[in-house]
């Protein structure tokens, strides 16, 4: 990772409506360069709206929306260039062959990527003079990166690029993904695959309901690797009386129905053997046993999940 | 897997030039449009039929003179309105639904490039129709007049530019399967009664509507010019109405997504 990245996507209180529905309401973040971003979501928290402002494929209403300091829809002209796009979904007609689509989209650049090498390292080669709708999906997904990525962009917007991928294939994207990032280009993805953004990631930008929930680094996200636990018991128990035992720092929440975890949320406070304590003594009053009570790390799905049971008015949640 | 590093910046202009962008567009549009076989049918085997029945068949009455100075005018004009209305909207009726669209309205061709490169690929296939109707009319007996040719080529200009537009709006404004379906019926109605093969004058009453609609301007603009050498002054000028307001509707209404 560069000393200081240099800021290649800046987003700023982006509000977009469709209508009256707002499908981003007042989202901010940053993508570096020669860094993998995740735009991370549940499907409708507006990542394709954003990445698609980004794009110039969609006009803001409110906020702004800069790209290598540009403005995406007044510098279209300088941006197309610059910038490499593959849509939710791929964008690629049905009839064409895939190696005259990878050609068409190199013809728009002075100095394109070489296609053979790009068909080689994503491996399609055994597909080119197969018509697109008869590709499979992954197929699909793999051109559509390749047209994303000819004209060697200093930014990537990729909607959803496993969408749809066999793990093999899956693995196929991260590297070319990573390999991108150590040429300095800066990768915007979005997903709602937790485990993608956490291991490929550099940072991760939390979205639900059109805003950014949480931003930062999967470590910072999941507190610098401290240790939660976890368990299931019946949905629904008060906490309270668990909450007021446990240090400062250290919350129990119930992230979903009859799943619960305690964990900290500071770098100041850590998970102690005498909340481990405090946590089954709990169990104990209450003739309750923490099925599948397991000591680990929090992971990105963990946070996401709790802060998704905060957001939520039905969600219990204690401190 | 060796990606070269492109950590520089990227040279000053980093897309190619826009003749080579549109170029690039206009031939992968061509040839997908030759390779489609519905559309062959549309633009090449259905007008020879036309051609063919319309000159050694006197089912329909052509107006006064031999039949197949009438008919190879018009079945000129109706290859034209295949290409650049019927085939052109369901082509991009279908490419706006994949996506495709916006997809290229982010690479450096932009949307204007794609209309260039889109309207550039009509033209190549008009070309190619024009040779094959041509010579097919001429060994059926048709002698255009020369001085025709050059008025005709305008009225053949105006007459894509208008139907290219309205193409375009129907594209841009309804489902593909929509488009699929209208275009397809625009084009059987013109064909019967839209004063493309046959002049507006032998269509009874509503001839002196359809010499006002684009395809009547474009079947007599065609005829006159092609069989008598003049300039069709008043079907050049409904032409170029009809580009105007189709283009001006289309810039208006049409979504790319």
């Amino acid at each position: 990772m560069p000393e200081s990245p240099s800021v290649a996507v800046e987003v700023t209180d982006l509000v977009k409506r469709y209508g009256t529905r707002p499908a981003v309401a007042g989202a901010s973040f940053t993508a570096a360069a020669g860094q993998v971003t995740a735009v991370l979501g549940p499907n409708g928290a507006g990542k394709t709206s954003t990445v698609e402002c980004c794009e110039g494929l969609r006009k803001p209403d409110g906020g702004t929306v800069r790209v290598l300091g540009r403005d995406p829809l007044r510098d279209g002209g300088w941006l197309r260039p610059r910038v490499g796009v593959m849509l939710q979904g791929g964008g690629m007609p049905g009839a064409a062959r895939a190696a005259d689509v990878l050609q068409l989209a190199a013809a728009m650049y002075r100095r394109p990527r070489d296609p053979g090498e790009l068909i080689a390292a994503l491996d399609l080669g055994a597909q080119l003079r197969t018509p697109i709708r008869r590709l499979s999906g992954g197929q699909q997904q793999r051109l559509a990166l390749a047209v994303a990525l000819i004209g060697r962009p200093l930014v990537a917007f990729l909607d959803e690029p496993t969408a749809g991928l066999d793990p093999q294939a899956r693995i196929v994207v991260h590297d070319l993904i990573r390999e991108l990032r150590s040429t300095g280009v800066a990768v915007v993805l979005t997903t709602h695959l937790l485990d993608e953004a956490e291991r490929l990631a550099d940072q991760v930008v939390l979205m639900a309901g059109g805003r950014v929930v949480a931003a930062g680094s999967p470590q910072e996200l999941t507190g610098g690797g401290g240790a939660t636990l976890s368990f299931d018991a019946v949905a629904g128990v008060e906490l309270t009386a668990l909450a007021v035992q446990l240090p400062a720092g250290i919350t129990v929440t119930e992230i979903r129905p009859g799943r619960y975890v305690v964990g900290s949320h500071s770098p100041q406070a850590q998970l102690s053997p005498a909340d481990v304590a405090a946590v089954t003594a709990w169990c104990a009053r209450l003739g309750m046993m923490p099925e599948g009570l397991t000591l680990g790390r929090r992971s990105l799905e963990d946070v996401f999940l709790e802060i998704a049971a905060r957001e939520h008015p039905a969600a219990v949640a204690v401190r | 897997m060796i990606l070269e590093p492109t950590a520089h910046p990227a040279p000053t202009e980093a897309a190619a030039p826009v003749a080579q962008r549109v170029l690039a567009q206009a031939r992968f549009d061509a040839r997908s449009m030759l390779r489609n076989g519905e559309q062959l049918m549309l633009t090449v085997i259905l007008p020879l039929l036309v051609l063919v029945g319309l000159s050694r068949s006197s089912v329909v009455d052509l107006g006064d003179g031999p039949r197949i100075q009438l008919a190879a005018p018009g079945v000129l004009a109706l290859a034209l309105i295949s290409t650049s209305f019927t085939g052109q909207a369901i082509a991009t009726g279908f490419d706006r639904r994949a996506g495709l669209l916006r997809l290229l309205g982010t690479t450096p061709l932009g949307r204007t490039g794609l209309i260039a490169g889109r309207v550039g690929a009509v033209l190549a296939v008009q070309l190619i129709q024009i040779v094959l109707l041509g010579t097919a009319g001429v060994l059926l007996g048709w002698r255009p007049d020369s001085a025709g040719i050059v008025p005709a080529l305008l009225v053949g200009v105006l007459g894509t530019a208008a139907f290219v537009s309205l193409g375009l709006l129907l594209a841009g404004t309804l489902r593909a399967e929509a488009v699929l379906a209208a275009a397809n019926l625009i084009w059987v109605l013109l064909l019967a009664g839209g004063g493309v093969v046959l002049a507006a004058d032998r269509l009874g009453p509503v001839g002196p509507v359809v010499q006002w609609l684009p395809s009547g301007a474009l079947g007599d603009g065609l005829r006159s010019s092609l069989s008598s050498g003049t300039w069709p002054w008043l079907d050049l000028a409904v032409l170029l109405a009809w580009a105007v307001i189709g283009t001006a509707a289309t810039v208006r209404w049409f979504r790319w997504d």
